[in-house]
C-alpha cells in the first residue's frame, strides 16, 4: 500500500485520513448531540473531545450519565474502553522521539485509526502520517461535537448514512496491508479469536486489550 | 464540581496518563529483539480485534448483527479486486446505508 522508500510528510498523513476524517466529524455531531441531551451541557463535551479523544469512551460516559448509571460506572466503562491505548501506545513508541513531554504530548494523537493510517511495511508506526492523521482526526472530531452541541438541532443521523460501517473496513483495510507473513496472519486470527470469545462475557474494551497477548506468537522468532 | 465536569476530568486525565505510557516507557530503551517481534505483531493482532468488535459490537457488550457487517463484506470485496482505501471505505458505508434504507 505504501513505497517502502518514499518519505512520507505531515500532509501525507492528512490526505491519508480525509475518508475517515468525514465519519469522525459526522461521529463528533451525534456526540455533541447526545452529550447535550443527556445534561452534560455544551462546554464539556467540547473540553472532552480535545482532552480524551477517544469516541467510544465520550459515548460511554455520556449514555451512561444520561441514563442516571452514575458517575463511577461512567469513569470505570470509559476507562476499560481507553485500556487498549497501553498496547497501542506500546506499538507506537517507536514513532516518537525527543524528551519526556514531547513524546507525551505527541502520545495524545494517537487515535485507533491514526495508529491505524500511520503502519509501514517493516512494522513500524511513522510519525508524520501518525501526527497529519491524528491532528486532522481531532480538528474533526473537536468541530463535530462543538457543532452537535450548539446547533444539534439540524444533525443527520451517522448510522442512516452507514458511517458506522466505515471504521471497521477501515481498520480491515489496513490489517490486510498488515498481514503478509505467517506469524502475523496467525497473530491477526490469534487476536480476532481472543476478541469474539471475549465480547459476550465482557464489557466492551476488554476484548481488544486481551487481544493484544496474540502478538507473542511474533516472539518464538526473532525477525 | 458536578458529576459531569468530574468525569471528563477523570476520564481526560487517565486516558492522558494511558495514551503517553507506551512512548514513556519505551523511551530509554530498545527493547531485546524477542520482545520487539512481539510488539511488531502488535498491530495485526489489535487491527484484527477492531475489524471484529467494531462489525460486531453491541451497545452494551455482546454481539449486534446489522448493517455493519453488509458493508464490511462490501470492502472486503473491494479489498480483494484491489481497490483504493478511499473506495474500500465508501462502499462499506454506501452499502450499510442502502441496507438500512431497505430493511
Amino acid at each position: 500500500m505504501q513505497h517502502p522508500l518514499s518519505r512520507r510528510t505531515y500532509l501525507d498523513g492528512v490526505r491519508a485520513a480525509a475518508p475517515i476524517g468525514v465519519a469522525a466529524f459526522a461521529f463528533g455531531l451525534s456526540f455533541g448531540v447526545l452529550a447535550r441531551s443527556a445534561g452534560m451541557g455544551r462546554i464539556a463535551p467540547v473540553v472532552m473531545s480535545v482532552t480524551t479523544f477517544a469516541g467510544s469512551a465520550q459515548f460511554a460516559v455520556a449514555s451512561i450519565l444520561g441514563a442516571g448509571g452514575g458517575l463511577v460506572t461512567a469513569i470505570v466503562a470509559a476507562v476499560l474502553l481507553n485500556l487498549r491505548y497501553g498496547p497501542i501506545g506500546l506499538s507506537a513508541a517507536s514513532a516518537f522521539a525527543g524528551p519526556w513531554w514531547k513524546r507525551a504530548v505527541g502520545a495524545q494523537l494517537v487515535v485507533d485509526e491514526s495508529w491505524a493510517i500511520a503502519q509501514r511495511d517493516d512494522g513500524r508506526i511513522d510519525r508524520h502520517l501518525l501526527v497529519g492523521a491524528g491532528l486532522l482526526l481531532l480538528v474533526c472530531w473537536t468541530t463535530g461535537t462543538a457543532i452537535g452541541a450548539f446547533a444539534g438541532d439540524l444533525v443527520a443521523d451517522p448510522e442512516s448514512l452507514g458511517l458506522d460501517a466505515a471504521f471497521p473496513a477501515l481498520f480491515l483495510a489496513l490489517l490486510w496491508s498488515q498481514v503478509r507473513d505467517r506469524s502475523r496472519l496467525l497473530a491477526a486470527l490469534g487476536g480476532a479469536a481472543i476478541a469474539l470469545a471475549l465480547m459476550p462475557f465482557t464489557g466492551p474494551g476488554v476484548p481488544i486489550v486481551a487481544a493484544s497477548l496474540a502478538c507473542l506468537i511474533g516472539a518464538r522468532k526473532p525477525s | 464540581m458536578s458529576a459531569v465536569w468530574i468525569s471528563v476530568v477523570v476520564v481526560g486525565l487517565a486516558t492522558v496518563a494511558i495514551k503517553a505510557a507506551g512512548p514513556l516507557l519505551l523511551a530509554r530503551h530498545t527493547p531485546p529483539p524477542r520482545a520487539q517481534a512481539a510488539l511488531e505483531h502488535l498491530a495485526p493482532a489489535l487491527l484484527a480485534a477492531l475489524v471484529v468488535t467494531q462489525a460486531l459490537g453491541g451497545d452494551n457488550g455482546g454481539f449486534t448483527i446489522d448493517a455493519r457487517l453488509a458493508g464490511l463484506a462490501a470492502g472486503a470485496i473491494a479489498l480483494l479486486l484491489r481497490a483504493p482505501l478511499l473506495v474500500v471505505i465508501t462502499a462499506a458505508a454506501v452499502t450499510a446505508a442502502l441496507v438500512r434504507l431497505v430493511a
